[in-house]
């Protein structure tokens, strides 16, 4: 198993660093998953994260300069990590100016993602800071719970408001109620709701549109003001707004009635998915 | 306000309607008396007074006219409800506690009457929050009798100074003694704590003094043990 890898441009650096520290937010622990053409940041341990799913995903050659990697068997060309998302987003807190970034699988009494900086200081020369994070190798009999997730048939898909106001919103309501009802139609309206024997508030947001539906059957079926809904954690909710710094290139919400809401999300090239599902 | 004046059916029954085109103009002023989770609302024609009280020995009122609404109507003498202020205090800060520069939440308030929810609809950006708040029997709230006669001593200080007066007061005291005099030291606040006594004066033309009328020499005492609010508008202390 061999891996190693090099960031010199400044742009994907900061953009790299963005990525870890969106991670962070989402997921305590996650799993790397190292492929010759990608890298994604899995979180799929349903019974620790209360069955919330992601699955991130970036394409190597719009990051790193040097890509080199070798999985455990050449069937199987992959690499499984499991790492505190935090350490990584920490390191990279130091490549903030850094003329270069090199991360690389060691072994240092224990399996190490090693990630090197190359500062350069006002005297023109460089100094190297090193973290070594230590990460747990996945074997292969576990893989198959880290797949991709399968896309739901969706009841309703709506392009989503701008999550700046939803988590404002999101945030109030956590104090007044623990669960919240988000529902939409096609119709392009979404609304947010919470209901306690005290107090009931609905956020409405309105004109927000909806993708072309994959069948067009589909879309002649259904009733455009019929709602769809789940209830949902609404901690589970803010955490995901929480993780999003800037507003996506495309944000996408779809509903499976009373099952589960799936957010599809692209910061410039990396894709992000989120599954929340309904409150059992 | 168009987006929010769809909302409501038919509002000539309602016992009480009121438009702020900014909604911090009322929730700066309901944060200010925010020290317990229960407020009484009184409205009349004239506006709203919000009243919260702790162990029948503080009360805090806020006083919000009628002529800071865009539009205010109360149909009957007075209406009067019991409300969980923290909440109401959640829902109009929905969108936010500290808003986007340039932007204004708009707010429209609607009570039915008795027994029924106090309706809340919020507008920032064309997005719309509604919220419905169960009211509850109004408590008797005290009647300190602030009758306009029996005043002596009348001072109107500006609020920032005594806040800052109020946050430098030696907590190791049990009273602050206020002692008020038209010879000096005019305007005290004393206190008696560990480490001996402090007092802290306000001349009767210092810049902090709005109004100053004072007609013989008063020393009062109060328990020190309060949380005191104050907001942006000036606070006021009758003797």
């Amino acid at each position: 198993m061999k891996f190693r890898a090099k960031i010199v441009d400044a742009a994907c650096l900061n953009h790299f660093t963005r990525v870890s520290n969106m991670i962070a937010k989402l997921a305590k622990t996650c799993t790397l998953r190292i492929s010759p053409d990608k890298l994604n940041f899995i979180l799929s341990d349903k019974l620790a994260s209360g069955g919330v799913s992601m699955w991130c995903e970036l394409e190597q050659e719009n990051f790193f300069s040097e890509f080199q990697m070798e999985g455990i068997s050449a069937a199987n060309n992959e690499i499984y990590l499991e790492l505190t998302s935090e350490n990584l987003s920490r390191a990279l807190k130091t490549a903030q100016n850094a003329r270069a970034l090199k991360i690389k699988l060691t072994n240092k009494h224990y399996p190490c993602l090693t990630v090197s900086i190359e500062l350069l200081s006002v005297s023109s020369s460089s100094r190297i800071v090193t973290h070594d994070i230590p990460v747990k190798v996945i074997p292969r009999r576990l893989w198959k719970d880290l797949q991709e997730p399968t896309v739901p048939d969706s009841d309703v898909s709506i392009y989503l408001p701008v999550l700046k106001t939803m988590k404002s919103v999101v945030e109030k309501m956590k104090n007044i109620s623990n669960h919240l009802i988000i529902e939409a139609n096609l119709n392009g309206e979404l609304n947010l709701k919470i209901e306690t024997e005290l107090v009931c508030v609905t956020t409405h947001f309105k004109d927000l549109g909806n993708p072309p539906l994959a069948s067009e059957n589909a879309s002649q079926a259904r009733n455009p003001e019929q709602m769809a809904e789940v209830h949902i954690d609404i901690r589970k909710l803010l955490q995901f707004l929480a993780g999003q710094q800037a507003n996506p290139t495309k944000a996408v919400c779809n509903i499976v009635n009373n099952k589960i809401v799936h957010f599809d999300l692209l910061h410039e090239d990396v894709s992000l998915q989120y599954f929340i599902p309904a409150l059992s | 306000m168009p987006l929010l004046t769809q909302q409501i059916q038919d509002e000539n029954d309602y016992s009480l309607v009121a438009s702020l085109d900014n909604v911090r103009n009322l929730s700066t002023v309901l944060k200010a008396i925010h020290f317990r989770e229960h407020a009484t609302c009184f409205a009349t024609k004239n506006g709203i007074k919000v009243t919260v009280e702790n162990a029948k020995c503080v009360q805090a009122n806020a006083f919000i006219q009628a002529g800071i609404f865009q539009e205010f109507t109360v149909q009957e003498e007075s209406v009067t409800f019991r409300i969980n202020l923290t909440v109401l205090l959640d829902c109009l800060s929905i969108f936010g506690s500290s808003p986007m520069p340039g932007t204004l939440t708009a707010l429209r308030m609607c009570y039915q009457g008795y027994g029924y929810p106090l309706m809340l609809f919020l507008e920032e950006g064309g997005v719309v929050t509604v919220c419905k708040i169960n009211t509850q029997e109004p408590e008797e709230t005290l009647d300190f009798d602030f009758c306009s006669t029996n005043v002596v001593n009348k001072v109107i200080l500006q609020s920032e100074g005594l806040r800052e007066a109020f946050s430098e007061l030696d907590m190791t005291s049990e009273v602050l003694q206020i002692t008020m005099s038209p010879d000096k030291p005019y305007f005290r606040l004393s206190t008696f704590g560990n480490a001996g006594s402090s007092h802290l004066d306000y001349p009767k033309d210092s810049d902090l003094m709005e109004s100053f009328h004072c007609n013989q020499t008063q020393v009062n005492r109060s328990v020190l043990n309060i949380e005191v609010a104050t907001d942006d508008e000036d606070t006021r202390f009758l003797y």
